[in-house]
C-alpha cells in the first residue's frame, strides 16, 4: 500500500468535509467507549490484568529471538512451516509462492492487518489469483476497493446506506426490490455470496492475534466465525504474522484474550477464540493438509532495545482509537496507510520512515486518553514525543516551527528579556483589541505563527501589564 | 477555609505563574496567592521564571527544555512546594522533568525531589492543605472543563469540584464527554487548525449544552482555546479560570471580554 501520511494535512481537511464519514464516525465514540467502560468497570482486576498482560509482553520483547525459534521449532515438529520475512516484499514472494505451489486460483482471507501491510491482495490479483475478503468488513471495503480505517472494524468508516448500495452494485443478480434496510438482511446477502467461495477455495489466509510459543499455535479471534471457515476448508492455511505477536504461553495467552476483547468491543471474549496448531493429523476429521506461519519484521525489530520498543506490545485491540479525539474527527484514512489514530500515529514512522509520516506524531495534543486506556500501557504520548524529537535532530522540522521554537526559547532562558518582551507583548495585544476585549486577527504577527489560531476563533486579549510587572509594583508599593 | 493552627510552621509555598497567567490574566496569579495565603502558606513568587519548557519539550527540542528546567529547578527547589495554576505545568514539572533530566547527572535527583513537591493548586489546597471550603460566592450556574493534563497526568478531578461546591450561589453543572480534549494541544492548534477546530466546536457544544453561563477549568491554555471559540461563535458563555472564582477575584472582565 503506498502510503500517503505526507498529505495528512489534505487528508485531514477532505475528511472533515465528508459528511457521510462524519456521521460514520460519529457512532465510533457512541458505540466504542461507552461498551469498554462498562465491560471494564464489571471487571475490578483489570488493572492488575493490564500489568500482568504489560509484564509478559515486554519479557517476550527482551528475549525474542528465543520465543520466536521456540514457536518455530513447534510448528516444523508438528509438519508445518515458518517462513521469515525481512519486508513486505519478501512476504508477499512467500505467499505467492505458497500459493503457486498449491496450484490456487482462489483464496479465501480472513481478517489480517499483515496482509494489508504488505500489499497482498494487489499482488495476488496480479499474480493471477482471486483473494476473497471473507471478514464481512473487509469484505465491503474490498467491493469498495478501500483501505481498512480501524484495526478492528475495517469498514467503521461506511455508512450503513453505502453498504446497500456498494452491494448492489456488486452482486449482479441481486433482486432491486430485495429489502436491504437492516443490517440483518445486509448480512444475510453477505454470506450467501461468500459461503460459495469458501467451498471453492484452494488456500485460506488469515492474520494470527497470537503466536503460541510453546505449543506452536496461531490464534485467532473473531465474531463472526469467518476466520475459522477461511482457515479450516481449504487445502492449505497460511496465517500471517508479525515478529511481535508471539507469547510464550497458553496461560499467558489466557491474560491477553481476556484483555483483548474487553479493550476492543467491551466483549468478555471475542464470539469465536480459534487455535490453529499445525496441519490436519491422520486421526483429525478435518482441517488443511499444509500449514504455514509467514513472520514478518518490516522494520519492528529495529525497535527493540529503543525508547519506542513499548509499541511492540501493541495487541491491537483498537481502544486508542476508539478514544482519540483526532481520530474521532478525521477516521483513519487521514493517517494514510494501514495503522490509523494514536497506535498509528506513533507505528507509521518506524515502518514507512519519518519523511512519509512526519506528521502523524505531531498531529496530537498529547492528550493522554490513549495511554489511559491501552490495556498494555503503551506510554503512546511520550512516543510520539520521541519522533518529533528525532523530527527535530535530523532537521525535518518545518524551518518556521524550528525558528520559533529557537527566538521563544532564546527568550525564556532569559528571565530579565524575557519580562520586557511579554510587557511590551501583553501592552501591545491590549492595545490593539482596544475595549473589545480580544482580538479576530494579531496585526504585525506573522501569520504562520497566528493564523491558525484567528481563523478558527477571536484571542482573548491580555490584561495589558504582565503577572510579574503587577506583582512587583504592588510589593514595592506596599513596602 | 481550615484554620491551620499557629504552633504549625507556615509552608513556604513557590508560586510558579506559568507564561500564560503571566502574560494574559494576571489576576489568576493573585487569586492563587489569595487562596494558599488563606490556607496557611507563606507565598513567594521567585523572580527567575519564565516558562516551564513545554513548548519545547513538546516539540521535540529536549535541549532547550533542559536547559529551562534547570533554570527552574533552580530557582524553585529551595521552597517547601512548588504550586502552580495549571495541570499542564504542574505536570510538566512534576511528570517530565524527571525523565527530560534523567541522564543529567547534577539534575536528575534535583529534578525527581522537585517533581514530587510540586502541585496544580486545587490539588494542593485539597490534598496537603486538607482545604474543604472557601469564604467566595458567586450567583448562577458553571460547568467545568478537566484540562488533560490535570484529569490524566496530576489526577487532578475531585479537588475543584470540592471546593466549587462551596462556593454560595453556585450551580455546578457537569460537561458531557467531559474527558474529552478541547483541542489547544500548544502547538497543536496552530498547527492543524482544522483538526482542532473541530475539537473545540465539539467542546463549546457540550458547554452550551449544560446551560451554564460560566465556563472554568485551570489551566488557562483550555480556557483561552474555548473562550477565543465562544465568542467567536457569538456565545454568551463567559470564561474563567476557576481560581477567579474560589478567590473570589470576578470584578475583571471575564476572558475575552470586553469593558464593561
Amino acid at each position: 500500500m503506498q502510503p500517503t501520511s505526507h498529505r495528512f494535512i489534505d487528508n485531514a481537511h477532505e475528511a472533515l468535509h465528508n459528511e457521510t464519514l462524519q456521521q460514520a464516525l460519529a457512532n465510533v465514540r457512541v458505540n466504542f467507549i461507552e461498551k469498554r467502560r462498562i465491560a471494564v468497570e464489571a471487571l475490578p482486576e483489570f488493572d492488575d490484568l493490564r500489568k500482568a498482560g504489560r509484564d509478559i509482553r515486554d519479557r517476550v520483547l527482551s528475549d525474542l529471538d528465543t520465543h520466536l525459534l521456540a514457536f518455530e521449532a513447534k510448528v516444523q515438529a508438528q509438519g508445518g512451516q515458518v517462513h521469515w520475512c525481512a519486508d513486505a516484499e519478501a512476504a508477499r514472494k512467500t505467499v505467492l509462492k505458497i500459493c503457486q505451489e498449491a496450484g490456487a486460483k482462489r483464496v479465501t482471507k480472513g481478517k489480517t492487518m499483515i496482509g494489508e501491510e504488505i500489499g497482498i491482495n494487489d499482488y495476488l490479483e496480479a499474480n493471477h489469483i482471486e483473494p476473497v475478503e471473507t471478514d464481512l468488513g473487509e469484505y465491503i471495503i474490498q467491493l469498495r476497493h478501500e483501505a481498512p480505517s480501524h484495526l478492528i472494524a475495517p469498514a467503521v468508516h461506511v455508512t450503513q446506506k453505502q453498504v446497500e448500495e456498494t452491494f448492489r452494485k456488486a452482486h449482479r443478480d441481486l433482486d432491486p426490490k430485495r429489502n436491504l434496510e437492516e443490517p440483518s438482511s445486509l448480512l444475510a446477502e453477505a454470506r450467501e455470496k461468500l459461503r460459495q467461495r469458501f467451498l471453492s477455495a484452494d488456500v485460506g489466509i488469515t492474520g494470527a492475534n497470537f503466536l503460541v510459543a510453546e505449543t506452536g499455535t496461531s490464534v485467532i479471534v473473531t465474531n463472526e466465525g469467518n476466520g475459522d471457515l477461511t482457515q479450516t476448508l481449504p487445502r492449505v492455511h497460511i496465517a500471517l504474522a508479525s515478529i511481535d505477536k508471539v507469547v510464550p504461553t497458553l496461560d499467558d495467552l489466557t491474560v491477553l484474550l481476556r484483555l483483548l476483547a474487553r479493550s476492543a468491543t467491551g466483549q468478555e471474549m471475542s464470539v469465536y477464540t480459534t487455535l490453529s496448531t499445525g496441519p490436519r493429523r491422520a486421526d483429525d476429521h478435518d482441517g488443511p493438509g499444509a500449514y504455514h506461519v509467514v513472520i514478518l519484521d518490516n522494520g519492528r525489530s529495529k525497535l527493540l532495545g529503543t525508547e519506542k520498543q513499548d509499541l511492540l506490545r501493541c495487541i491491537r485491540c483498537g481502544a486508542c482509537l476508539n478514544h482519540c479525539p483526532i481520530y474521532h474527527a478525521v477516521g483513519g484514512h487521514a493517517y494514510g496507510w494501514v495503522y490509523g489514530g494514536p497506535i498509528g500515529a506513533a507505528l507509521t514512522p518506524a515502518l514507512v520512515g519519518l519523511e512519509e509520516a512526519h506528521h502523524l506524531p505531531n498531529a496530537s495534543t498529547l492528550c493522554g486518553r490513549c495511554e489511559q486506556v491501552c490495556p498494555m500501557q503503551i506510554p503512546i504520548p511520550n512516543i510520539l514525543r520521541h519522533w518529533r524529537e528525532e523530527e527535530l535532530r535530523r532537521g525535518l522540522a518545518p524551518v518556521a516551527m524550528r525558528r520559533g521554537i529557537g527566538i521563544w526559547a532564546f527568550f525564556a532562558k532569559r528571565p530579565v528579556l524575557y519580562r520586557l518582551a511579554t510587557r511590551i507583548g501583553a501592552r501591545l495585544l491590549r492595545n490593539f483589541a482596544g475595549k473589545k476585549g480580544r482580538l479576530a486577527r494579531v496585526p504585525l504577527a506573522p501569520p504562520v505563527l497566528t493564523q491558525g489560531w484567528t481563523d478558527m476563533r477571536d484571542l482573548p486579549a491580555p490584561s495589558g501589564k504582565t503577572f510579574h510587572a503587577l506583582y512587583r509594583q504592588r510589593r514595592t508599593g506596599s513596602s | 477555609m481550615t484554620a491551620q493552627s499557629n504552633t504549625v510552621k507556615r509552608p513556604r509555598v513557590a508560586l510558579f505563574v506559568t507564561c500564560l497567567v503571566d502574560l494574559f490574566r494576571p489576576t489568576v496569579g493573585f487569586a492563587s496567592i489569595k487562596l494558599l495565603e488563606d490556607a496557611g502558606c507563606d507565598v513567594e513568587v521567585p523572580s527567575v521564571q519564565t516558562c516551564c519548557g513545554q513548548p519545547a519539550y513538546n516539540s521535540g527540542d529536549s535541549i532547550n527544555a533542559a536547559d529551562i528546567a534547570r533554570q527552574v529547578i533552580d530557582a524553585f527547589e529551595g521552597y517547601d512546594y512548588v504550586v502552580a495554576p495549571s495541570g499542564s505545568c504542574g505536570g510538566m514539572i512534576s511528570k517530565h522533568y524527571p525523565d527530560l533530566l534523567a541522564a543529567d547527572k547534577d539534575y536528575a535527583d534535583r529534578a525527581r525531589k522537585l517533581a514530587a513537591k510540586t502541585f496544580e493548586l486545587t490539588q494542593f489546597l485539597v490534598d496537603v492543605r486538607k482545604v474543604d471550603k472557601v469564604t467566595a460566592r458567586l450567583d448562577g450556574s458553571v460547568t467545568y472543563h478537566d484540562s488533560c493534563s490535570s484529569l490524566r497526568e496530576m489526577g487532578v478531578k475531585a479537588q475543584p469540584r470540592k471546593l466549587l461546591a462551596s462556593v454560595g450561589g453556585l450551580t455546578f453543572k457537569e460537561l458531557p464527554d467531559g474527558e474529552s480534549c478541547c483541542g489547544f494541544g500548544g502547538t497543536f492548534c496552530v498547527k492543524y487548525p482544522e483538526i482542532s477546530n473541530r475539537m473545540v466546536e465539539e467542546k463549546t457544544d457540550n458547554i452550551v449544552k449544560t446551560g451554564a453561563g460560566l465556563l472554568l477549568a485551570g489551566d488557562l491554555g483550555c480556557l483561552l482555546n474555548m473562550a477565543g471559540k465562544l465568542k467567536r461563535q457569538g456565545s454568551a458563555v463567559q470564561a474563567r479560570h476557576v481560581a477567579e472564582v474560589l478567590a473570589g477575584m470576578t470584578d475583571e472582565p471575564a476572558i475575552g471580554e470586553g469593558e464593561r
